[in-house]
């Protein structure tokens, strides 16, 4: 393949992977709700979305189940990496198994089967329930990204530790904490994008009003076309390239974080 | 003793939610309400070969198909090109491929509906030309080029992956013993890649078979597909015993396809999913 082959195959793909970003971008500052014909520039579709009460409360409910499912599920999850880790054989085996199931089971399955188990133990839908799903698909990452650091420890550290006369709470603190630090990192990183993004399992165990952005953007889409869904596009992207920004400065740095789409790692 | 009080939670919390709740589902495949309380049934199963549902999975299954070698063919000569890159491009490339995906998904898709609409951009620069406006959205083929744009990065990273650690020296061997680049790419480039292949494949089509957003918003009511037959089942029509055994059927396709692609994948070296 000659050189300029190559070239414009990837222009060509690029500008496929990038046209309708850039499209959803332009047309947040129309004035009009067309999306084919430009009536002028205007803010009035980023003025509407600061108004809409619903995007704002589904807002608020995103970063809070983010946030607090991410803690929740780094924290158990390097728990349980760390008793994984010094286990070894069937049960060992068994419970990496479990763990692998929501990874590898399709969202919407995931997201009936905890329905059901939300439905028939009587638990109302709403927040709970939903913090309860993302922290139940957001631990396994947690601990597969923990779990190697686990494994590159070697035990002698520890038991000179315990040795030289630290306490197993002093140990932990000062000897494997530092060393498993960017395992937890990711992992963290990890679940709270994956929480972040999450529409199907959401959609399935939240009621009573309680609703993500994706859900609402769902609901949104599905009545047409809505140029307020244009602004508040333009708003995630422009976080989000800011956020990698951001992130990339500090790994530059020695911060030693590297950090794939969740999306990406699945099932690899 | 320290080593199970710290895998206690976890073990507590993964057999609740993520052991049960399948459990459940299974039984609910299997157990529906009759006259005198639950009974034993296969009726959920007995009703998914009905003609009108049996047609809804082969139409997911084809066009999931459809899409994975969509993904396949635009996708490998771009981890090809993309591995040929100077190091430093080999990272702008990929950071290009993996940046729309941190835009949430919903998003992405929707980003389509004012490109293709009748009113939409396409319409509106085909009319420029003096062609009339097509029927673009709302069928299948939106629909598979939904599931191509959210899912080509998928097959993508794992084949790039692949072909960056592959052994360069085996490549000159072949040319050295005087295999033409054609020869060399169909007896040693491509499958020494399988691995990355294999992987990419499993990880469009898994998400593809099982969608019920890009066929709800790319699709409008046009294209239903086994993910909306198992919502829809859910959350308006109220059957659980029957949402319940499609979504073992699901599963079990599911299961079935990565049994027969890791025995494909016969060395296993490199990606693996399981």
């Amino acid at each position: 393949m000659s050189r300029w082959l190559q070239k414009s195959y990837l222009f060509l793909i690029f500008t496929f992977l990038y046209a309708p970003i850039a499209v959803l971008i332009v047309f947040s500052f129309n004035d009009s709700k067309s999306t084919s014909n430009w009536s002028g520039f205007s803010l009035r579709w980023y003025a509407e979305l600061f108004q809409d009460d619903k995007i704002l409360s589904a807002l608020y409910y995103t970063l809070a189940i983010a946030l607090i499912s991410s803690l929740i599920s780094t924290v158990m999850g390097t728990f349980a990496a760390f008793g994984l880790s010094q286990m070894r054989g069937r049960f060992k085996g068994f419970v990496l198994g479990v763990n692998n199931l929501p990874i590898l089971n399709p969202d919407i399955v995931t997201g009936i089967a905890l329905m059901s188990l939300f439905v028939f133990t009587g638990t109302r839908l709403g927040f709970m329930t939903m913090l309860m799903a993302h922290i139940t698909f957001s631990t396994p990452y947690v601990i597969l990204s923990v779990l190697p650091k686990f494994k590159q420890l070697s035990s002698e550290m520890l038991d000179a530790a315990l040795d030289l006369g630290a306490t197993p709470w002093y140990a932990f603190r000062k000897v494997i904490l530092p060393e498993i630090m960017p395992g937890i990192i990711t992992g963290f990183l990890m679940a709270f994008t994956l929480s972040i993004d999450d529409f199907v399992i959401s959609f399935f165990t939240t009621g009573g009003g309680v609703s993500n952005l994706s859900i609402e953007i769902y609901s949104m889409a599905r009545r047409g076309i809505k140029p307020e869904i244009n602004a508040l596009s333009t708003l995630m992207f422009l976080t989000v390239l800011l956020l990698l920004f951001v992130i990339n400065r500090r790994s530059e740095k020695g911060a030693g974080v590297v950090l794939p789409k969740p999306d990406t790692l699945e099932r690899m | 003793m320290l080593k199970r009080l710290s895998t206690a939670p976890y073990l507590l919390w993964s057999f609740l939610l993520i052991v049960v709740p399948l459990v459940m589902v299974l039984g609910y495949s299997l157990i529906r309400t009759g006259p005198g309380g639950p009974e034993f049934s296969l009726n959920g199963f007995i009703k998914f070969t009905d003609p009108l549902y049996l047609k809804v999975l082969g139409l997911s299954v084809w066009i999931a198909l459809q899409s994975t070698v969509l993904c396949l063919v635009i996708g490998y000569p771009l981890a090809m090109i993309m591995a040929g890159l100077k190091p430093s491009a080999q990272r702008t490339a990929m950071t290009m491929i993996v940046l729309p995906m941190w835009m949430n998904f919903l998003l992405r898709t929707y980003a389509w509906i004012p490109i293709l609409g009748r009113n939409g951009l396409l319409n509106g620069l085909l009319a420029t030309i003096g062609i009339p406006p097509l029927n673009l959205l709302f069928n299948e083929g939106a629909v598979l080029l939904g599931m191509v744009y959210n899912f080509l990065p998928f097959m993508v990273l794992p084949i790039f992956t692949v072909l960056i650690r592959m052994d360069r020296s085996v490549i000159e061997a072949a040319q050295d013993l005087g295999a033409n680049r054609l020869h060399v790419f169909w007896r040693v480039t491509l499958p020494l890649s399988l691995p990355g292949v294999v992987s990419g494949v499993m990880m469009v089509f898994m998400p593809a078979v099982s969608t019920f957003v890009i066929s709800d918003l790319l699709g409008g009511s046009q294209v239903n597909l086994v993910g909306n037959l198992i919502k829809d089942q859910f959350l308006s029509v109220y059957d659980w015993n029957f949402g319940a055994s499609i979504s073992v059927v699901l599963m079990a396709l599911i299961l079935v396809s990565m049994w027969i692609l890791g025995k494909t994948d016969k060395n296993g070296s490199g990606v693996s999913f399981f």
